[in-house]
């Protein structure tokens, strides 16, 4: 029979939904590649791969958003064509996405609304909210506006908005990425549930031991193509991960024996209001960061995270001088040049945009940072050739795969772009590095090399400050972890003590001590 | 009482035009688009709106012709930014300057000629009520129109589903785009209504305030029905205050004039446009949270298929 999973698990039924062949090309380039994938009802399938591998791709071409190239899908046996996502969700398909598609402006029962028919009245449209949110223990205010919301609760809409309309199959997209572990858990209570009433749930992700955990069934794709699929409960994390980067990640390792200095940045008692109607406030921060030590930044998006690097960057000044120290200088009121010639040296979250400007040649991008400390500019006059000389050094220490010799900035992959910031930062040998969100959307093969240099300029003596969702992150390279949560920094954990559960509870914005007292009165 | 009736009715006569495009620019603007045209669009709709009451002796055909006009002018903007996703300043600036041109053309012929304005509402008894009866009772039809039209604006946007659906394609489009919203084909008929606005606005002028037409006469109008959208932060209740209160200071600044105060003509003038900027200020400092325009106000949509 056509089946390709033949597991005879499901034989003589056919799956709630197959592809098969499907593709779909951009130009020349190939997103998916003849993907074959069969879903089960009662089954919670996990879409493996890292970015770029097709994953987006192939289920937006299920929800009905894009129109593959080639190739056919079958809905209860049957070949569908969907023209757009309404004809999907009148099926019963739904979707959650990973960036919200949420209208900050308009309130949740409004948001709800706008993703059903709008058969029903508004008014039993919110009744029926209400009792979907309490069913399933998804508590929500309908008459709230978005932008009030945290990411936890915007999630919530979304996944209500899918549940109202009852569907037999379930699309989640990297759900757990912007979640504290503790919310995560919530929601695997929820997906259980919903597998458990006979639905059928994709669960894209790239956490690994998630996913072993969670899911019944998993297709890896890489470069478009299916790999295969599998159970992932009877592979391990490594054996999952090797399918996905087809071949072996390097390991990073630090430098044994790596000794701690002066203290190379210092922040004290910093506070800040914030500049934007969305910002966060930051209150009464303090660290202190020596050098050849690395202090991971932990804490769910908006938090204040933002807005700390903006304060420590100067892009952000603050009126006591001495709540920023670089290097034993009060620098709170300097400028961002300043601060660089004191030997900081800074890398935002935001690669295209913040860290470079997109339609801008790299040799360009490197003299924007560069001109503070290093001899770019000569006489007010620019030295082409110094600041290729920084490209190719740049390009050769940190493997940077482009096109041709001075590429814009936009050209270049995310991962490969993430390469170059880093190497243009940290080839100016700076004293004291702040890097936000380092790995994000980056390949597992950038990641390595940009943790290790991270490990490598911490060992050489830097100062290292990480900001990161990514707590495998933090706990590789990390010698500490502080957490953030709604403008407020924890006292730091060393990162043997700092475990998944610890960083939740702070994550979520609850304070270590009681649970501690508790736990030794029970002890 | 005779001087203060008539400051008031000339008010109403100053504000209506201002109301109408005002209100074709906010459902424009609220599904995400910026049409600086509107100037252009208002004063083709005068020109056009005259020759059909010229040429048929009938106002209300004349407000058809000026309806139709001010839409494809529109039409043409919609072309451009939506179908071609061209910047939208740009064009909408592009518009006005080919609006202005085109009017002279169209009006050229008309220059000198005049018509029987539209007739003003007259109930007997009603109407004769001192101070209020010509006010509320004696009207023309655009007056009570601009009303109901307004009305029926904030009951579209706040109390229907394609109102929802609009104001959410200009909250963000990507996400309407991902839940399936045609973004430009809702977007193309906001553009429309705003032309059809603007067009029946600038007809106004020679059908009901002057009943001739001059080259030019929208004198600027189409701008302050811009800085009234702003002014009224996107919501329509504001702007019908924002409107009768732009058009009283266009009256009492002709006024003034007629007192002898001191006060320079073209400071009166500017006088909209001061107070769209202090509200502007006043309501970015006010603001606790949200955004007050539309999110996704001027910028390009292209969906990826």
């Amino acid at each position: 029979m056509l089946d390709p999973t033949a597991n005879g698990l499901h034989s003589g039924e056919s799956p709630l939904l197959r592809t098969i062949g499907l593709t779909k090309r951009y130009g020349d380039f190939l997103a998916n590649d003849s993907i074959d994938i069969d879903i089960w009802p009662t089954e919670i399938h996990a879409l493996l791969g890292e970015n770029g591998a097709g994953k987006s791709t192939l289920v937006k071409a299920i929800y009905g958003l894009i129109q593959p190239s080639a190739g056919q899908i079958f809905w209860q046996g049957l070949p569908i064509v969907l023209a757009g996502p309404s004809e999907a969700r009148d099926r019963g398909i739904g979707m959650v996405f990973q960036h919200f598609s949420l209208f900050d402006n308009l309130t949740v029962a409004e948001n709800v609304a706008l993703g059903l028919d709008g058969k029903e009245s508004f008014k039993d449209m919110s009744a029926r909210l209400e009792q979907v949110s309490k069913t399933y223990g998804l508590p929500l205010d309908p008459k709230r506006e978005v932008w009030q919301l945290s990411v936890g609760e915007r999630q919530r809409i979304e996944i209500v908005r899918a549940l109202m309309q009852n569907p037999k199959f379930l699309i989640l997209d990297e759900p757990t990425a912007v979640l504290t572990p503790q919310e995560a858990d919530q929601l695997f209570i929820v997906l259980e549930r919903l597998k458990a009433e006979g639905r059928a749930i994709l669960y894209i992700s790239h956490k690994l031991e998630e996913v072993k955990r969670l899911c019944d069934t998993a297709t890896i794709l890489r470069g478009g193509k299916k790999i295969q699929t599998c159970n992932p409960g009877l592979e391990t994390a490594a054996s999952l991960a090797r399918m996905m980067v087809g071949g072996e990640i390097k390991q990073v390792k630090a430098a044994a024996g790596r000794t701690t200095t002066v203290p190379r940045l210092v922040v004290n008692d910093l506070s800040l209001a914030p500049s934007e109607a969305h910002g966060v406030r930051l209150e009464h921060i303090s660290f202190e960061l020596k050098g050849g030590e690395i202090l991971g930044i932990a804490g769910v998006a908006g938090n204040g995270q933002d807005e700390l690097f903006a304060a420590l960057s100067g892009e952000r000044l603050s009126k006591d001088p001495g709540t920023v120290v670089i290097e034993g200088i009060a620098a709170g009121h300097l400028s961002i040049t300043q601060r660089r010639k004191l030997g900081a040296a800074f890398v935002p979250e935001e690669r295209l945009g913040h860290g470079t400007a997109p339609r801008m040649r790299l040799s360009e991008n490197a003299l924007l940072t560069g001109h503070a400390a290093s001899g770019m500019v000569n006489h007010g006059f620019i030295d082409t050739a110094a600041t290729l000389k920084t490209v190719d050094r740049a390009t050769e220490t940190f493997d940077v795969r482009k096109a041709k010799r001075d590429p814009e900035a936009a050209s270049l992959s995310g991962g490969n772009l993430q390469k170059f910031i880093v190497g243009r930062e940290i080839l100016r040998n700076p004293a004291v590095l702040v890097v936000s969100q380092p790995t994000w959307g980056v390949d597992a093969g950038a990641a390595a090399v940009i943790r290790q240099a991270l490990l490598d300029l911490a060992t050489a003596g830097a100062a290292v400050l990480v900001t990161s969702q990514d707590l495998d992150e933090l706990a590789e390279i990390a010698d500490r972890i502080a957490v953030m949560f709604h403008g407020r920094l924890s006292a730091p954990l060393a990162t043997s003590e700092a475990t998944r559960e610890k960083l939740g509870l702070l994550m979520g914005g609850s304070s270590l001590e009681p649970k501690e007292a508790a736990h030794a009165v029970g002890a | 009482m005779e001087l203060i009736e008539a400051i008031i009715l000339a008010v109403l006569a100053a504000s209506t035009p201002l109301l109408i495009a005002a209100t074709g620019e906010l459902v424009t603007e609220r599904s995400g688009v910026l049409n600086l045209g509107v100037e252009g669009m208002m004063i083709v709709g005068a020109a056009c709106g005259f020759a059909g009451a010229w040429l048929t002796g009938s106002i209300f055909i004349g407000a058809l012709f000026g309806i139709v006009a001010g839409t494809l002018m529109s039409l043409v903007f919609a072309l451009m930014t939506l179908g071609l996703a061209v910047n939208q300043v740009a064009t909408g600036l592009a518009l006005t300057i080919l609006g202005i041109g085109l009017s002279g053309l169209i009006g050229a012929g008309f220059v000198g000629e005049r018509i029987t304005p539209a007739v003003h509402l007259h109930i007997p008894g009603l109407t004769d009520i001192p101070l209020i009866g010509r006010v509320l009772f004696g009207e023309d039809a655009f007056v009570y129109f601009s009303l109901a039209l307004i009305v029926g604006v904030w009951w579209f946007l706040y109390r229907t589903r394609p109102g929802l659906i609009l104001r959410a394609c200009g909250d963000n489009h990507v996400s309407a785009h991902a839940l399936g919203y045609p973004v430009l084909r809702i977007r193309t008929f906001a553009v429309m209504f705003g032309g059809a606005c603007a067009g029946l606005a600038g007809a106004y002028l020679p059908l009901a305030y002057t009943p001739f037409f001059i080259p030019g006469m929208t004198a600027g109008r189409g701008w302050i029905a811009l800085a009234l959208v702003v002014f009224s932060s996107w919501r329509p209740g504001r702007l019908v205050v924002g409107a009768y209160l732009f058009g009283a200071v266009t009256i009492l600044q002709l006024h003034a004039q007629g007192w002898g105060v001191g006060v320079p003509s073209q400071l009166m003038s500017a006088l909209p446009y001061l107070a769209t900027v202090i509200v502007l200020v006043l309501l970015s400092r006010a603001r606790t949270g949200g955004s007050t325009a539309p999110a996704a106000l001027g910028t390009v949509f292209v969906p990826d298929r």
